[in-house]
């Protein structure tokens, strides 16, 4: 079962310079919600955004990541 | 019904459909808590929209993640294109958006809603897959 601690941890190394906060919403390990600040968002769409982040787990949203609520922004906001 | 059949299947609904709901359950029963927070957007706008249940042949949620390169369910399409899941729709509900891109009246207050209210039922999309 994945920790929101781990998580937070990949976010932050495969998008680097992100900052994230992640809770995990059931206790249970499979859903968890995610809050993002980084500079790469700059100039994407809201489903680039999201891409970028899910990327950083690849099969595992959906699978043993059932849900991943994700809210993106840059630094300066939105 | 081969993997091609169903792929052809989902991107003819996208293309056929202005608003196009793939989610878990149907508007009127959700199996998902995030199915459900959608379409109750799509719901309180009182826009018509066409939804297909991906839960009766896993099969079509491949196919869709293939189309869209999106992992989740539910997924929104407006004139053929992605909008987003549960996350981005309740963003855009929220901040008005989606009523400006569904040329829907904004209800009264922003918070998105939590529950599908009684209204008119969506477009029923036949699901012809079994």
């Amino acid at each position: 079962m994945p920790t929101a601690e781990e998580l937070k941890r990949r976010i932050e190394q495969g998008l680097p310079g992100a900052r994230a906060e992640v809770e995990d919403l059931t206790g249970g390990g499979d859903h968890f919600r995610a809050e993002i600040v980084s500079d790469r968002f700059k100039g994407l769409s809201r489903i680039d955004q999201h891409k970028l982040v899910y990327d950083v787990f690849g099969d595992e949203v959906g699978g043993p990541i059932h849900a991943l609520s994700i809210r993106t922004s840059t630094p300066e906001g939105t | 019904m081969t993997n091609a059949e169903i792929h052809d299947f989902i991107q003819n609904a996208i293309d056929e459909h202005r608003v196009m709901l793939f989610m878990k359950g149907t508007p009127e029963q959700p199996q998902c808590g995030f199915s459900l927070r959608t379409s109750a957007c799509l719901n309180a706008l009182e826009v018509p929209y066409a939804a297909m249940d991906i839960l009766p042949d896993p099969r079509i949620r491949e196919e869709l993640s293939a189309i869209s390169d999106w992992p989740t369910i539910p997924q929104l399409f407006v004139d053929g294109k992605l909008v987003g899941g549960c996350d981005i729709v309740t963003e855009m509900y929220e901040s008005g958006e989606l009523a400006a891109l569904l040329g829907a009246e904004q209800p009264e207050g922003t918070e998105a809603p939590s529950a599908p209210e009684p209204q008119s039922p969506p477009l029923g999309l036949e699901n012809r897959l079994d």
